[in-house]
Parts: C-alpha cells; sequence; structure tokens
C-alpha cells in the first residue's frame, strides 16, 4: 500500500483575473516524500505554492489537506525582514500561538535548543538574526518551522539568493531531514544546485509538464516544454547536469563534458 | 527648597494633574502601538488615521452627537477601509491612506465652516488641550489604555507573528486578517481618546518617536515593547512639567521632550544601534 496522500490538488486552477497562472494542475503529496517545483520565472511554482497553503484560492479544482495534517512553513530568505528586531528564541516561540503569555516556559525553551542543536544552531538562541550567517538565517527558519511540528515541510526558493556554501549547506540540511522522516516540498530555479538532488520533481510551465525522477524529468524534451528554449543535458556521476548556455556547437558540449569528467563541475 | 516649590508648583492646580495623568497614559498608550506603527511600516497610517478621525470628530460635533461615539464610528470605518483597500491592492498603501484620510479630514474642515464653531473647534483638536481635560478624558484614556494593555499581552504572539512574517502566519493558520483589523482599530481608538489631550497634528509624532528611540536600545522585540510606553510616558511627564515652567504649548513641549530623547539616544548611542533604526525605512 503506498503511503498517504498529505497534501494534494486535483484539477487545479488558479486565475488572478484574465490571468492564468495555473491550468487543471494535479500533484499529490505522500507522507515521507521530498518533492521539488521547478520552472521559469511565471511557470506558477509561487501560485501553487500558494494555493497548496491555503493563501490562494482555487478558481477552479481542489485543494485538500489531509485532517489533522500541519504544514510548517519556510519563506524566501529575501522576503525576510533582517532588520526586526527579534532573537533566534523569539522566531521560533512566535509559532506556538495557543500560549496567551508573551514570556517563554521553560519547556519551550529546552524544546527550542533541542531543535536548535539538530539544526547546528546549539547557542545562537539570544542572537539577532542579522547576526547569523546565510546558511544560519536558512536554518533558523527551518528550525521555526520544525519547532511548530509539521507534517510537511514547504519551502519556497531555499536557495534563492544564498552562496554555494551555504546552498550545500542547505541541500544536506534537507536530506538530513528527509532521511529522518519528514515530508519536504519545495519550489527552486537552481535545477543543478538543488533540483537534481531531489528524488522527484515536478516540472511546470502553468500546467504540470512532467513529474517524476530527475532522471525521467530533467531530459532535453521535457526541459524544453519547461522552459521554452533548448537546454542540454550532461550526466556526471550518475546525475543529469543541465547546461544553460548556448552550447549550440558540439565542440562546446564536449569542452563542457570534459569540463564535467575532470571533476570541475558545469560550466558557468 | 524654593525650587522644589517651585517645581511642584503646578500640582497644586487640580486641571495639571488631571492633564498630568492624560498625557501620561496617553503617552504609554501610544507607545505599546507605536512598537507596530513603527515595526509595520505604518507611521503614515498613524499620521493619516489621526487627521481621518478629526473629520469625525467635525461631524459629530455638527450633528449634537457625543464625540467619542461619532468620532470614534468614523476612525474605526476609516482605518480597516484603509487596511481593507490596501491588502486589496486596490490602490497602493500610500495612495490609499492619502486619500482616505485627508478626504475626511477636508471634509471635517467644511462641515466646520458650515455649521460650526470652524477657529475654536478646529484648534483645539488640531493642537490638543491638555490643560482642559476632564474626568471623563481620563477615563476614557484608562479604559482604552487598559484594554489595548490587555489585548496586547494576551494576542503577544499573534500580534508578532503576524507583524513579523504575515505570509507565513497566514499559512500557519492564524487569521492575519483579523489581526490587522485589531490593530486598526486599537490605533484607531487610541487616537480617538488622546487627539483631545495632545491633538491629531501631534499624536503620529508619539507614536513613532518613542518606538523608534527603543528600537535603537534593542534587539528584542519584547524588549521594545516594554521601553516604548516608558519613553512615550516620560517624554509625556517630563514635557507636560516644563510647558508649565516654560509657557509653551504643552503638546508641543512634549512632543520636543521625545525628539530630544530620541536625539540624545542617536548621539549617545554606537554605530550599531544607528544603524537599527536606519533600517526603519518608512519613518
Amino acid at each position: 500500500m503506498s503511503p498517504e496522500v498529505l497534501l494534494r490538488c486535483d484539477a487545479l486552477t488558479v486565475a488572478y483575473g484574465a490571468n492564468i497562472a495555473l491550468e487543471n494542475v494535479t500533484v499529490h503529496i505522500r507522507r515521507g516524500e521530498f518533492v521539488g517545483i521547478v520552472g521559469p520565472s511565471g511557470s506558477g511554482k509561487t501560485s501553487l505554492l500558494r494555493a497548496l497553503t491555503g493563501t490562494v484560492r482555487a478558481t477552479r479544482g481542489s485543494v485538500e489537506l489531509a485532517s489533522g495534517v500541519r504544514l510548517g512553513y519556510v519563506p524566501q530568505v529575501e522576503s525576510v525582514d533582517w532588520n526586526f528586531p527579534i532573537t533566534v528564541r523569539e522566531v521560533l516561540a512566535m509559532t506556538r500561538t495557543r500560549r496567551r503569555w508573551p514570556t517563554i516556559t521553560d519547556d519551550e525553551r529546552a524544546e527550542a535548543a533541542a531543535v536548535l542543536a539538530d539544526l547546528g544552531l546549539a547557542g545562537l538562541e539570544d542572537r539577532h538574526i542579522r547576526e547569523l550567517s546565510g546558511g544560519q538565517q536558512q536554518r533558523v527558519f527551518v528550525a521555526r518551522a520544525m519547532f511548530a511540528r509539521p507534517d510537511v515541510l514547504v519551502l519556497d526558493e531555499p536557495t534563492s539568493g544564498v552562496d554555494v556554501r551555504t546552498r550545500h549547506e542547505i541541500l544536506h540540511l534537507l536530506r538530513d531531514l528527509h532521511s529522518k522522516g519528514s515530508t519536504i516540498l519545495l519550489t527552486t530555479h537552481d535545477l543543478n544546485g538543488l533540483a537534481s538532488h531531489l528524488p522527484r520533481l515536478v516540472c511546470l510551465n502553468r500546467e504540470v509538464v512532467a513529474d517524476g525522477s530527475p532522471r525521467e524529468t530533467l531530459i532535453p524534451e521535457v526541459l524544453e516544454r519547461t522552459y521554452g528554449a533548448p537546454l542540454h543535458v550532461l550526466e556526471h556521476g550518475g546525475m543529469p547536469i543541465v547546461l544553460d548556455h548556448d552550447y549550440e556547437s558540439s565542440e562546446s558540449l564536449r569542452d563542457a563534458e570534459r569540463s564535467l569528467s575532470q571533476g570541475r563541475g558545469a560550466p558557468s | 527648597m524654593t525650587v522644589a516649590l517651585d517645581i511642584l508648583a503646578p500640582y497644586d492646580f487640580a486641571f495639571f494633574q488631571r492633564g498630568m495623568v492624560a498625557a501620561t497614559l496617553a503617552g504609554a498608550l501610544c507607545g505599546v502601538l507605536g512598537v507596530f506603527v513603527v515595526l509595520r511600516g505604518m507611521s503614515y497610517i498613524g499620521h493619516g488615521l489621526s487627521h481621518a478621525v478629526f473629520g469625525g470628530a467635525a461631524a459629530s460635533a455638527v450633528m449634537s452627537i457625543n464625540f467619542f461615539v461619532g468620532a470614534g464610528i468614523w476612525g474605526i470605518v476609516s482605518g480597516v477601509l484603509i487596511g481593507r483597500i490596501a491588502r486589496q491592492k486596490i490602490l497602493g498603501a500610500d495612495a490609499a491612506i492619502g486619500i482616505v484620510t485627508t478626504a475626511s479630514f477636508a471634509g471635517g474642515i467644511a462641515l466646520l465652516n458650515r455649521y460650526g464653531q470652524a477657529r475654536k473647534s478646529i484648534e483645539a483638536v488640531l493642537f490638543g488641550s491638555v490643560l482642559g481635560v476632564s474626568w471623563v478624558d481620563i477615563i476614557a484614556i484608562t479604559s482604552v489604555a487598559v484594554a489595548v494593555f490587555v489585548v496586547v499581552l494576551l494576542a503577544y504572539r499573534k500580534l508578532l507573528y503576524a507583524t513579523f512574517d504575515p505570509q507565513v502566519a497566514a499559512v500557519s493558520g492564524e487569521r492575519v486578517a483579523f489581526i490587522e483589523v485589531m490593530l486598526m482599530v486599537m490605533l484607531s481608538v487610541t487616537i480617538l481618546v488622546t487627539m483631545r489631550v495632545i491633538g491629531t497634528l501631534l499624536i503620529s509624532a508619539l507614536l513613532v518617536i518613542p518606538a523608534a528611540t527603543a528600537r535603537m536600545i534593542t534587539n528584542s522585540f519584547a524588549r521594545m515593547l516594554m521601553l516604548s510606553p516608558v519613553f512615550g510616558a516620560v517624554s509625556c511627564l517630563v514635557g507636560m512639567n516644563l510647558s508649565y515652567h516654560l509657557d509653551t504649548s504643552a503638546g508641543a513641549t512634549i512632543i520636543l521632550v521625545s525628539a530630544a530623547g530620541f536625539t540624545a539616544t542617536y548621539l549617545l548611542a554606537g554605530r550599531r544601534a544607528r544603524q537599527r533604526v536606519a533600517s526603519l525605512h518608512h519613518i
């Protein structure tokens, strides 16, 4: 028996006036899955995430969250007000809104410390969020989502606007959380740095172009339909590498392949 | 001994005692709500709402309706309307505030010109009359202050969540729109009960300056929420006493004391503190 579906949309259409952002989209997220939604700007990734999290209404179709399922949402770091007067502990505690009193209880302190330690943030509880490194900042917001004990962790472009080192940290962190049983859904622009490492990808361009493993979805035919432009794909260490340059000549492609085989990574 | 007697001289007058109580409470009240005003970039809303309430005050005077009822309903409707227009992106927030509040203000002036004792009424509402405070005013300010402090205390985490990260708060099931309406109502009612004390022109300053001063001193939301009302209350206390001895307008002196506190903190605080207040883009 396949794991239960925690979050689903069926034949979902989202329109803003005459502008159709999503059309007839069906995606099911099962317990324990790690799913990435990829697509170009304007492909409807954000609209899909908003519809799934209930902040945008479906124009047609349905969105359903299984009974009792809680979502933990991690916003883009670029949308966070880093100058807001708030410490790491306060960021976590604000999610426990059932407690009316402002003070943080000893239990909450202990639980926050445990979640932060799990994510490699031990001892940073009293630091202001601006005083953290890029990777630590992203992890604080993952920690906040985890502190709310979610069934599904939803991340909006977790590697947008971060450096390479931070991107690696985030990927490792998410893999670690997934291996411990978390269900994760994210959107990303980052095909090589993040998407190709995920077990399942949904390629979106207003509608679902493909849904499957990176080997099934990161192929030239699917990518052309998703991005509206020809993209080349090479394989390195069993993983697809998408070249977003104009590799028209076979000579350029061979250079890129040589570069990969010598372990220098995808040419930038 | 003589100096001490001189300092205490205004307290011989009952009107000064009432004014002092009202102003200090108003300062603390504006200080609490000012934290949300400043951190949400709503400084212009505070300014605009105080003008909008003026329209309601004028209408209630002309129609012989109780000031608190007429101006209160007007202010709350204006506040909620501004919030809704801005949230639904019917207009930009600045345009929505500008149109609703200036139209309300202009309507108030027109009503007073046509039917009322325009000059006297306008001056009383614009600049306040801290020395003409009645027990009714004190009861109104005290009631609103207690209600606001209780709401902020009990809804602290919801208010913080919706202020810091409204999108995520909404995803997490918080009724962000309701929380915003609640804030606008608290702000409107606060402006309503304090406008006769410090005046509409000066209310926005009391909503912004103590909170901005507190922001320079602390990096914690909780501490900012504790410091800002203290700064607001102390500014009013010192300002009231100075205004008596210098024979200056009480409202203006309160704001000047508050601004002096801000300036002193800015000059004495380190570079980091100055950066914190510089990050409050909307002031």
